[in-house]
């Protein structure tokens, strides 16, 4: 960091830094009431992704998110928030519940992506992570998004089919860790920081690129610094957000919640006129 | 028209066209070789272990749809490079030359066996069918067809995964294509996926996991993360039948696995059962 300017590559660095508020530390500042919720109820629990219920501001809403650990033991416990296939179903289960009761549903996103092992891919990672997405678009309740940290590929989009997405100020989201990246690209997956450079996986890029509309200030100098005052910072834009959802006639939120990625991509008809989106 | 007939005509065009000899094919599955004129006689598939090898969508809609039959939409849309990667146009403009495509997926209307549906059908030879802007916008814009015409849909899926040249913008390509398939079902219709070599990443976690029938050809590929990812994760080889088709099925992710020969019939009866006139 120089003369005041951040780089991606220093927001990755914050965002890696080792007292970087999790969700854990989050959740007891901006919720009242809560009651942890566990299992998939067709395999396990997945301890990679929180499931619960809880109040803001009194409103009974549901918690699912992505859960890093603080430090070596807890990561080894949550797999360094890595979902199994059975996090996301827990996270559907839970969402499904919402709807029952009418519940709004706010996503915690902080994950480096679904976990890739053998056990995922026999228990259908591909189809958790679709079904995760072919579900929220359609549930009927509203559905917040906020990322933490890491928004890392599919295993982060699972949980963010949603009508708002708020990233915090240096969280980032990406369609694979800028180090696959530079591994994919260059075959050298050493330069994490020119992948930075190119990737555009700043919050200011995704909502320039449509696909957040808020950003949450961190504490001065990142979360750490001040995980109090970043939770209130949370916890406002929730509050605004929440109350604006609410109030909206369901199936309107629904096509707009549509409409929020029918729209994102930039193509052409024949080399003659620009369309973005359709 | 008849099998052999279908037969003839991809062999004959392979053989007409003034190419270099197609050289033998050596297969990644068994590692046995079979002459090119072998192969083409058996629809590409590897006479040796059955092994359904990666199809040009020409070739793919040439076996799929009746004869002339196909009307193909969208045809004419292309990527702009909404990260701006470096080379990116300039890539996709080469790929466009040598391919004969527009784009990594092809959609239109045909009939198979005289029933009328959308179909989209995804080519590896372009970028390994990753999926941006243009991919989630034509297969989005299929089920909206589909929807509008109160068609059934079939989709021959494969792909590499995201196209990482697009960013984030080829990420939200999976929720959108999951969308589509959402509101189409949402209006009863009926989607026929056909996951063929390698349906891979973010295909496979989004619209090639959504079908109300799910087929898959034998031996291919299918699965979310890439083998060497794995392989580096859990620092182990990894059993033989790994993300096939075979392994798929066994796990409960795929209905039926459906021989090349048989795909169109097998498609034409699921959507006539999917009617429900009683017969
Ligand atoms: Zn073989």
């Amino acid at each position: 960091m120089m003369d005041g300017i951040i780089t991606p590559y220093d927001r990755l660095t914050l965002i890696h830094h080792h007292e970087r508020p999790t969700v854990r530390d989050y959740i007891p500042m901006i919720f009242t009431d809560v009651y942890e919720l566990h299992g998939d109820r067709l395999y396990s629990d997945d301890k990679a992704i929180f499931g619960g219920i809880g109040r803001l501001d009194g409103i009974p809403v549901t918690i699912i998110a992505e859960v890093k650990g603080r430090d070596l033991n807890e990561n080894k416990e949550v797999n360094f928030a890595m979902p199994h296939p059975e996090g996301y179903r827990k996270a559907l289960r839970l969402a499904h519940q919402a709807e029952k009761f009418h519940r709004p549903v706010i996503n915690f996103i902080d994950t480096p992506g679904a976990y890739c092992g053998v056990e995922a891919e026999e228990r259908g990672q591909g189809e958790a992570i679709a079904r995760c997405l072919y579900e929220f678009m359609q549930l009927r309740t509203p559905v917040i998004s906020v990322v933490l940290g890491e928004g890392g590929s599919g295993g982060a989009l699972a949980l963010g089919v949603c009508d708002e997405l708020c990233m915090l100020e240096n969280a980032i989201y990406s369609v694979i860790s800028p180090r696959g990246f530079a591994s994919l690209i260059w075959k050298d997956a050493g330069r994490e920081r020119d992948a930075c450079d190119i990737m555009h996986i700043t919050a200011e890029d995704a909502v320039a690129l449509g696909v957040a509309e808020q950003i949450i200030p961190e504490s001065e100098g990142g979360a750490h610094t001040d995980p109090e005052i970043t939770a209130e910072n949370i916890h406002r834009s929730l509050s605004i957000s929440l109350k604006d959802k609410m109030s909206k006639d369901i199936d309107e939120l629904l096509l707009s919640r549509y409409n929020r990625f029918r729209s994102v991509g930039e193509f052409t008809q024949m080399d003659t006129t620009v369309d973005q989106g359709g | 028209m008849t099998m052999e007939e279908l037969f003839r005509q991809v062999t004959q065009k392979f053989y007409n066209d003034d190419q270099p000899k197609e050289p033998d094919f050596k297969c990644p599955r068994c590692q046995k070789t079979t002459p090119a004129k072998t192969m083409q006689e058996n629809m590409l598939v590897c006479p040796v272990c059955g092994y359904s090898s990666r199809l040009t969508a020409r070739d793919r809609l040439r076996l799929t749809c009746d004869k002339d039959s196909f009307t193909e939409t969208e045809a004419g849309m292309t990527s702009l490079n909404p990260i701006d990667f470096p080379d990116y146009e300039e890539k996709i403009a080469d790929l466009r030359e040598k391919t004969g495509l527009a784009e990594a997926v092809v959609t239109g209307i045909c009939t198979i066996h005289n029933e009328r549906c959308v179909i989209a059908v995804m080519d590896s030879h372009f970028m390994m069918a990753s999926m941006g802007s243009v991919v989630g916008e034509k297969i989005a814009r299929a089920f909206e067809l589909a929807g509008n015409e109160g068609l059934p849909i079939v989709i021959f899926t494969a792909s590499g995964g995201a196209r990482m040249q697009e960013g984030l913008v080829s990420l939200m390509q999976m929720a959108k294509t999951s969308g589509a398939a959402a509101k189409f079902s949402e209006k009863g219709g009926l989607y026929i996926t056909v996951l063929t070599d390698p349906t891979t990443g973010g295909v496979t976690a989004s619209f090639a996991s959504l079908g109300d029938v799910i087929i898959a050809e034998p031996k291919v590929l299918i699965g979310f993360a890439g083998r060497r990812v794995i392989e580096g994760t859990i620092k182990q080889q990894l059993p033989e039948d790994f993300q096939s088709a075979e392994f798929m099925l066994k796990n409960g992710f795929v209905d039926m696995i459906v021989e090349r020969r048989n795909m169109r019939r097998t498609i034409a009866h699921l959507i006539r059962l999917h009617r429900g006139e009683v017969r």
